[in-house]
């Protein structure tokens, strides 16, 4: 049993847990995710890594209720626990890889959206402790749904903040944030990534597309057993066959298919939605 | 010769139109009567040639003279020399082609029911709780052992007799591998039998520790380096599932038999007391003429989809066993033999609406000595179908051989090993599907068998 040692609501539909899994804090990276199952006849439910912690042996995730398994992890309380934590799963990112000449001249923009702000965190901590320039937009619908804005503060040179409504930060979306850095702040980046809903990393990529930058983007695709065995994540990137559990989650975004990736990710919404509890919209905006 | 005139016997099995609707077991297996009188048919030959076709070389005329003598734990205890999994064998090992195939009596008549009379023994042991195998004294050793299938368990299971210290590291939520997530309740039941033979290896001390995944949560040199094992078994299984490459193998309604058999196993899909969703759609098509195909299609049909399987040799080179192709075919699932497809056909939604085929024609012999079907061109045609699976076979995990240095892997990525398990890696052995590709149950407790041998040989040589 893997248990919880703290929990708290980020927002009304986000939750963060520290969990024990000492196996899996030592070895895990910054880029990779875990599995969690909530008990015997859950779903294996695979999750970001937001932090790790090798010494106390815990690793810590962000839930956001998307369906009756997210709904199940996020009624857990600290004191509750895990049957299943198995990880760390996928390849670490990329500049783990870089050796310290290599990091040294790097430039990173990363674009985060929604509960995508809790896997970019580790990236921009390891880098900017490793004294790499880091930028980092945030965005969220209202600024009531931001998460991690005080945590990415610490690990980033500069933080941009935005949100749709214009409660908070910029009033736009991320991929305008990027266009006003790049074309009228004249900042230059070597290296863009963007980690959020499918059609935030889609259209950020085609931002970066326009604006001459390389783009990492990170995958939630559908898992099974997320260790290369069922094939569900399969994507096409490069146009080849690629499994985002094995040889992911982290790819070139400018060579995905983000349509046929958005598509396969909803193959079991009608599934989900017929057990997913009713969550009350009324108060919250849009 | 009295013994070859009693007819070989039948176990009795579920109604093929009932069972085609639930999830039980088949087959039923022999009574007492049954087993006593189908062991009598032995001729307990001087030379018994089917211990030498069994992988793990069980001594089948001996156990078999205590069944048809009633002493039904005497015959378990003979089993329980060579086999960790009896109660498995039993129910899914090609009996045909290894210890019946080569049964003296098969020449003329039907070869004895070998598989039914060692899945006899192992229930009886297991409801009556007789014979337990016995651990030497512990001698201090570690010995890690990569992944809890067939090849794993057998490895661990001579190795704790032998009195090492085994832990087994499984990257899923649950021991068994393939046992577990591949072949289904109603060939093999999970917790009457898959639960229980694993429990067995544990009551000899083996350690499993499950959500760990080689080359990920531990590494093997780290497990060799930091964690004081004296030696490592890769049993890690088969890997990636395979597609076709034919245009529209993406469309939503597209799975690997892999991902359709693990919801349906490991995560029991079709129980309404796990959460894991499970698409079929009122039409299935399978293609492939495996063992795994045979098991994608009868899932699929309790499931309740109209299922045709798709092969593009004929009936005669289907891969799967006999006795599995008649459970599907009794079972009423559609057989289109000599076609092969050429493309998976989607909506404007993006789900699978069909797949068109060509028919083929057997040409040639190839490499394997199978006649190669080649297409007859101009015959495509359409099938109307709401998913597709594909058992196709796999191609190997690439994760442990990266990550791990030193080990060799051939062209086709598979773990090096020879006949004893050794690689090329001081002190890291492999058997398995990890080693050969798929490959069968028996096949890979057989290399894990040899392997233990080998480690217990390195060790007590160093």
């Amino acid at each position: 049993m893997y248990r919880i040692v703290s929990k708290e609501m980020l927002t009304p539909l986000v939750c963060r847990m520290e969990v024990e899994a000492p196996r899996l804090a030592s070895s895990a990276c910054p880029g990779q995710f875990l599995i969690v199952r909530v008990e015997e006849g859950g779903e294996r439910i695979p999750l970001t890594i937001s932090d790790f912690d090798p010494e106390k042996g815990t690793v810590v995730i962000v839930t956001q209720k998307i369906g009756a398994s997210t709904q199940d992890i996020c009624a857990l309380e600290a004191g509750d626990a895990f049957s299943d934590v198995a990880g760390p799963l996928g390849v670490p990112s990329e500049f783990m890889e870089m050796s310290e000449d290599e990091l040294k001249g790097q430039r990173y923009v990363f674009i985060a959206g929604g509960v995508g702000a809790a896997p970019v965190y580790p990236q921009a901590k390891w880098l900017h402790e490793r004294g790499v320039a880091v930028d980092v937009i945030i965005g969220a619908k209202t600024a009531d749904l931001m998460i991690y804005r005080d945590e990415m503060a610490g690990v980033c040179d500069n933080l941009y903040v935005c949100t749709d409504d214009g409660s908070e930060g910029f009033h736009g979306l991320v991929t305008g944030m990027l266009e006003k850095l790049v074309l009228e702040e004249g900042r230059q980046y070597t290296m863009a990534v963007a980690i959020g809903p499918m059609i935030m990393m889609k259209f950020a990529t085609l931002t970066a597309k326009k604006l001459g930058l390389p783009m990492t983007v990170s995958l939630n695709t559908l898992m099974v057993d997320g260790t290369g065995m069922c094939g569900a994540c399969r994507v096409t990137v490069g146009g080849k066959m690629r499994f985002a559990c094995v040889e992911g989650p982290e790819f070139n975004g400018h060579e995905v298919d983000f349509d046929e990736a958005m598509r396969r990710q909803g193959m079991y919404r009608t599934e989900e939605q017929a057990t997913e509890p009713h969550v009350c919209k009324i108060g919250r905006g849009r | 010769m009295a013994a070859n005139r009693i007819p070989r016997v039948q176990a009795r099995a579920q109604e093929p139109a009932v069972r085609a609707r639930n999830f039980e077991e088949v087959s039923y297996g022999f009574s007492i009567e049954e087993a006593q009188l189908e062991a009598s048919r032995c001729l307990h030959c001087k030379n018994p040639r089917c211990v030498g076709a069994c992988p793990v070389n069980v001594n089948i005329p001996g156990f078999i003279g205590y069944v048809a003598a009633g002493d039904f734990a005497s015959a378990a205890a003979v089993i329980a020399e060579d086999s960790s999994l009896p109660a498995v064998c039993g129910r899914v090992c090609p009996q045909e082609t290894q210890c019946e195939g080569s049964c003296i009596l098969g020449v003329k008549g039907e070869p004895v029911s070998i598989g039914n009379l060692e899945r006899f023994v192992a229930d009886w042991n297991r409801e009556n709780g007789v014979v337990k195998p016995s651990a030497a004294r512990p001698n201090g050793h570690k010995v890690a052992i990569i992944g809890s299938g067939p090849s794993g368990l057998a490895c661990a299971y001579d190795l704790a007799k032998l009195g090492y210290d085994v832990t087994v590291f499984e990257a899923l939520h649950k021991a068994g591998g393939v046992l577990e997530y591949g072949i289904p309740e109603f060939r093999l039941p999970k917790e009457k039998v898959v639960a229980s033979e694993i429990a067995t290896v544990k009551e000899l001390g083996v350690k499993i520790e499950t959500n760990v995944v080689a080359g990920r949560t531990v590494t093997i040199d780290s497990l060799l380096d930091k964690e004081g094992f004296s030696a490592v078994f890769v049993g890690s299984g088969a890997g990636l599932p395979r597609f076709m490459g034919i245009p529209g193998e993406n469309f939503n309604g597209v799975f690997s038999a892999n991902e359709f058999l693990t919801r349906n196993n490991l995560m029991k899909a079709y129980r309404e007391d796990y959460m894991t969703p499970i698409h079929t759609g009122d039409k299935v098509v399978v293609v492939g003429g495996g063992n795994v195909a045979m098991d994608a299609a009868r899932t699929a049909l309790r499931l309740g989809a109209d299922t045709t399987i798709v092969y593009r040799r004929t009936e005669a080179e289907l891969p799967a066993r006999r006795e599995e192709i008649h459970h599907a075919m009794e079972e009423g699932v559609r057989f289109m033999m000599l076609t092969n497809p050429v493309e998976v056909i989607g909506d404007e939604k993006g789900w699978v609406r069909g797949i068109r085929c060509i028919r083929m024609d057997l040409g040639e012999p190839d490499e394997s000595g199978r006649r190669s079907p080649v297409p007859v061109q101009g015959s495509e045609f359409e099938i109307e179908t709401d998913s597709v699976i594909m058992a196709l076979g796999t191609s190997p995990n690439p994760l442990i051989a990266r990550t791990t240095s030193g080990l060799d892997t051939n062209r086709r990525g598979c773990i090096v090993a020879d006949e004893n398990g050794v690689t090329s890696r001081k002190g890291v052995f492999a058997g398995g599907d990890a080693v050969t590709g798929a490959a069968t149950v028996i096949l890979a407790m057989g290399a894990g068998r040899k392997a233990a041998a080998a480690i217990h040989e390195y060790i007590s040589g160093k």
